[in-house]
């Protein structure tokens, strides 16, 4: 090292030994949640990485399904969200496309091959591998009524349906993700 | 470059502590890391540092929790119980590599 400006950090050499902070007073109590609205193959991940992101530095995370999110919870419908170009812009692509049949098929498979070859999780094992992360699921209770569904419809590890004000007093002091 | 001594060894860490130079890396060392963390280390601790080494040394970075899983087979679940918290940066640390890159 041939530097020759004073390095603060150069001459730490600590009776006790410099170790990473992994457990910060700081960051414990800090709280995740995030609703997820959406139920577009390309709009289920944000929350999901973010979420899986979350609990892997020890944060506490919930994720709140609603609306068009229940697809991403729906035993009938988690495995077969999909991805169109119809209204959707950023696909760069001619919007009178998206209406051909067949568009919104190669759209999806398109973009799981892609999501696959970055080794991510498709929704249903992306979901369970942030509930083995500790991570919690709910269900929003006006979009179960809705659609009639029941907690029977919904994946089993989805801790409860739940009202939006139940939601708030349960994030009380979280930080807040919608998408 | 900050530089501490661990294991009474003098060894050069990066500015949040991690191992500097991966091949700077022994056992007893990696030991140390653990004792220091809080983490008491089990064979199966032992398997998941092994194989962080290993793929880090054949991928050129450290794999994200999910390979650690795939990969070796083990839980998800596990990795937080074998490492608490923090597991991807914590068994990266004991191994002497740098924190996963990845975001999954």
């Amino acid at each position: 090292m041939t530097d020759t400006k004073p390095d603060i950090q150069s001459d730490i050499q600590t009776e006790t030994p410099f170790v990473p902070s992994f457990d910060t007073p700081a960051e414990e109590g800090r709280k995740l949640a995030i609703i997820c609205s959406k139920g577009t193959l390309d709009m289920a991940y944000p929350g999901l990485i973010l979420g899986n992101a979350a609990l892997g530095e020890g944060v506490e995370t919930h994720l709140f399904f609603t609306f068009w999110g229940f697809d991403m919870i729906n035993k009938k419908t988690q495995s077969s969200l999909k991805a169109t170009l119809l209204g959707n812009t950023a696909m760069h692509m001619p919007q009178g496309l998206g209406g051909i049949p067949g568009m919104t098929h190669l759209a999806t498979s398109q973009l799981k091959k892609a999501i696959a070859e970055l080794d991510i999780p498709e929704v249903p094992d992306f979901l369970d591998q942030i509930v083995a992360s500790g991570g919690h699921l709910w269900a929003c209770r006006l979009s179960a009524d809705m659609n009639h569904l029941t907690e029977a419809d919904l994946r089993d590890d989805v801790e409860g349906i739940i009202s939006a004000s139940d939601f708030i007093e349960m994030t009380a002091g979280a930080q807040l993700l919608f998408i | 470059m900050p530089s501490t001594t661990i294991a009474g060894r003098q060894i050069d860490v990066n500015e949040e502590g991690f191992l500097s130079n991966p091949d700077d890396w022994t056992e007893e060392l990696g030991a140390e890391f653990a004792r220091l963390i809080g983490v008491d280390m089990s064979e199966e601790h032992w398997k998941l540092v092994r194989f962080l080494r290993q793929d880090y040394k054949a991928m050129g970075e450290t794999p994200t929790l999910r390979r650690v899983s795939t990969q070796t087979g083990m839980p998800v679940k596990q990795l937080f119980t074998l490492f608490p918290g923090k597991p991807a940066k914590k068994m990266a640390y004991v191994a002497g590599v740098p924190k996963p890159k990845g975001c999954v």
